[in-house]
């Protein structure tokens, strides 16, 4: 039923119709408003056969997920930036142990300077761990997607992240559509778990595995994400069939025809960027944009295909690897190796700063006029940074 | 069969090997009724305090749960020596995930159970000292506060054995280990430091806290018996002397152990919802010079004169338990 509302409800409603059996809820700016909404449906008992834990820390909020998947529940909980790193190495034993947990990050900028604000640092900040990180362009996409994690992850047995913009999606009123228990029911079998513990059939779960195993272990887990790279575009034709609408993916399009300038983002800019695509070609530049929503598994091939016949690829990133640049800059640019376009970052909305119309259309103009350099921080404020001048003495080398 | 005499070092008795015998003369380690959860085979070092404590604990645990039990384990020495891929040797459901989180980890379990509905299913949590004690707190107290269905068992051996002997909060004041070393004024562990943690569980007003030791077996398992039946949160601490770590004989597990009961340095008590119900008297009561006089970590006391100060500053902590409990009486 299509509804007005916010995006942390709409991913709360979204869960709930997935029947999950253990939520541990731990407080962080902006994901707090799913956790909430799922606490409060617990405890009227609009949602039945549910255990809902308020734990200590995020170390703990998902550590009880993984005791209660690994015994056989279907288990959920939600977090973003510090918390993200706080449970780090929880994410890691989550994704090694094989448990199907569905997590939700309300992407949010990592401290210091503290900034509840949005950006991708945090997600990015484990994009090793293992785990599949699919990202939200939309709060129905964000809705949608947690109906596919489920399936995907118990599946493969394996756990996903959805990653959807702070407050940009978790606090925004949209209309979303929500799907009836009945047409979930239909869509997402009950979990089956690989294995977990029982008393009949006892099984030790987590042994010290050394030097002579441990490659073999970390290999099996790189051919899983294979695995899932065949499943996510599956999964969502499988969810468009049901439901009557596109939702995840590893990649979509906009106005890529002839396009010789292709932007790459992952979220909710996309949004923005495919305004700013609308008025370029109107101008008559040959723009499109490529949103990615598999971050995890990177769909090397698939973006190889999509970006090939592009002069030059722009990729705009939420997040910065100090030091180096952009984080997803390289790893496109690995996808396209022996391929003509060049890419170029622009490194934008850090800590939630807007990302205009106006700033990416200046950016994508000099792309198209071969001028945007390697890497540009959109929209520095320069009297800030000359409050640094032993830092920036000289030239500014990226802006 | 001809019978062979073999040295029984946990007990300093003479026994015979109970793999040579049929299973109506064997001893009861080798009753066919024990579940064995911890099997033969396992890497511990010999007279493991920890090994030997954790055996009765889950034993007693399957006994009283009718075998319908689910263990997490922290990250430590029962881990690593009972887990080496692909063996285990336990015979349990059994889950390892991380160091600091057992207590999490079994707060998911019982969940999990719960919304399962199989109520006949008992959830026990395991850890050293430092999986307790230290990066596990914050778990276990959640854990306490929430009162989730769980039995916690710490096996405390007073130090990060695991890693090579590294001071825990529940190292003993004047103990070496390899970052209190014997050195300068104050040698070995400082005095005035670490925390009590059976005591802070009392504080959560928790259902059922107790210590135990292995130095009285058919204590440790009464307890861990009444313990598994309980609902909420339970917390069970059991005195494991670490022959490694605290430079001891392996035959003297048993006996460093005893003395450490008997000295007072580690007083065997129960409480229920927050209020001390009962506790084990001594019934020979030693200086703790003798107990600590087994222990090479403990060596700097004596040589090379005896340093009466520290010793007094020990046995008044012996005082203070004593007193505390009653444990005269």
């Amino acid at each position: 039923m299509l509804q007005q509302i916010e995006g942390s409800r709409a991913v709360a409603e979204s869960v709930a119709l997935c029947r999950p059996e253990v939520i541990c809820a731990y407080p962080i700016t902006p994901q707090t408003h799913i956790v909430e909404g799922l606490g409060e449906m617990v405890k009227a008992g609009r949602l039945k056969g549910c255990e809902f834990i308020n734990v200590e820390s995020e170390f703990a909020a998902l550590s009880v997920a993984i005791g209660s998947s690994a015994a056989g529940a279907r288990s959920y909980t939600a977090t973003a930036s510090q918390g993200l790193l706080y449970m780090t190495e929880a994410v890691y034993n989550a994704s090694g142990l094989g448990l199907p947990i569905v997590m939700t990050i309300g992407n949010r900028a990592i401290g210091a300077p503290i900034n509840i604000w949005n950006d991708h640092s945090d997600s990015m900040s484990v994009r090793d761990s293992g785990w599949l990180q699919l990202h939200a362009e939309t709060n129905q996409e964000a809705a949608d997607l947690h109906i596919q994690a489920f399936r995907l992850a118990e599946e493969l047995s394996l756990p996903v992240m959805v990653c959807m913009d702070g407050f940009i999606l978790t606090h925004a009123y949209e209309r979303v559509d929500v799907p009836t228990q009945e047409q979930v029911d239909a869509w997402l079998p009950p979990f089956q778990p690989r294995q977990m513990l029982d008393p009949s059939a006892p099984l030790s779960i987590g042994s010290m595995v050394g030097p002579e195993t441990f490659m073999e272990v970390r290999y099996l887990a790189h051919q899983k994400q294979f695995q899932a790279l065949a499943r996510i575009p599956e999964i969502s034709r499988d969810f468009a069939r049901a439901f009557g609408r596109e939702s995840g993916g590893l990649a979509r399009g906009y106005r890529t025809e002839g396009a010789e300038i292709l932007v790459v983002a992952l979220g909710s800019v996309n949004g923005t960027i495919q305004e700013v695509i609308d008025e370029m070609q109107e101008a008559g530049v040959p723009i499109g944009s490529v949103s990615l929503c598999s971050y995890r598994p990177f769909p090397v091939d698939h973006l190889r295909t999509m970006l090939a016949h592009a002069r030059h690829v722009v990729v705009v990133e939420k997040c910065l690897a100090p030091g180096q640049g952009g984080i997803m800059s390289m790893e496109i640019q690995t996808a396209l190796t022996g391929l003509a376009p060049n890419v170029a970052t622009i490194i934008a909305g850090l800590g939630g700063r807007t990302i205009t119309r106006k700033a990416l259309r200046a950016a994508f103009e000099r792309a198209h006029n071969g001028i945007l350099p390697p890497l540009t921080f959109l929209d520095l404020n320069e009297k800030a940074i000359a409050r640094e001048p032993e830092i920036t003495s000289g030239e500014l080398l990226c802006r | 069969m001809p019978l062979t005499q073999i040295k029984f070092y946990q007990t300093g008795t003479f026994t015979v090997g109970n793999r040579l015998l049929g299973a109506d003369a064997a001893a009861e380690q080798a009753s066919p009724d024990r579940a064995n959860s911890l099997n033969c085979g396992h890497r511990a070092c010999q007279g493991c305090g920890e090994a030997l404590g954790a055996r009765y604990v889950i034993d007693a645990a399957m006994r009283a749960s009718k075998g319908r039990l689910i263990v997490a384990n922290a990250t430590g020495c029962l881990e690593v020596f009972s887990t080496p891929y692909p063996e285990s040797s336990w015979q349990i459901a059994w889950l390892h995930s991380l160091f600091g989180n057992a207590p999490a980890i079994a707060t998911g379990i019982a969940a999990a159970m719960k919304v399962k509905k199989h109520d006949d299913i008992r959830i026990l949590a395991q850890g050293g000292d430092g999986g307790t004690t230290d990066i596990g707190f914050a778990c276990l107290s959640g854990m306490f506060e929430r009162n989730d269905d769980v039995l916690y068992v710490c096996y405390d051996n007073e130090a990060y054995m695991n890693t090579g002997v590294q001071r825990s909060s529940s190292t003993p004041a004047a103990a070496r280990t390899a970052t209190t070393p014997v050195v300068g004024p104050q040698p070995g562990n400082v005095f005035g430091q670490g925390k009590n943690v059976p005591l802070i569980a009392m504080a959560h007003f928790i259902p059922y806290v107790a210590t135990a030791s292995v130095a009285n077996l058919h204590d440790l398992e009464d307890k861990i018996e009444r313990a598994i039946l309980m609902r909420g949160a339970r917390y069970v601490h059991v005195h494991v002397p670490c022959p490694l770590g605290w430079g001891t004989a392996s035959g003297d597990t048993i006996r460093v152990a005893r003395l450490a009961v008997e000295s007072a340095m580690f007083p065997l008590f129960e409480a229920e919802h927050g209020e001390v119900t009962g506790h084990t008297a001594i019934r020979r009561q030693v200086p703790v010079e003798e107990y600590l006089r087994l222990q090479k970590r403990f060596a700097h006391l004596f040589k090379p004169k005896p340093d009466a100060d520290r010793i007094a500053r020990l046995q008044a902590i012996a005082d203070r338990n004593i007193a505390r409990f009653g444990l005269l009486n």
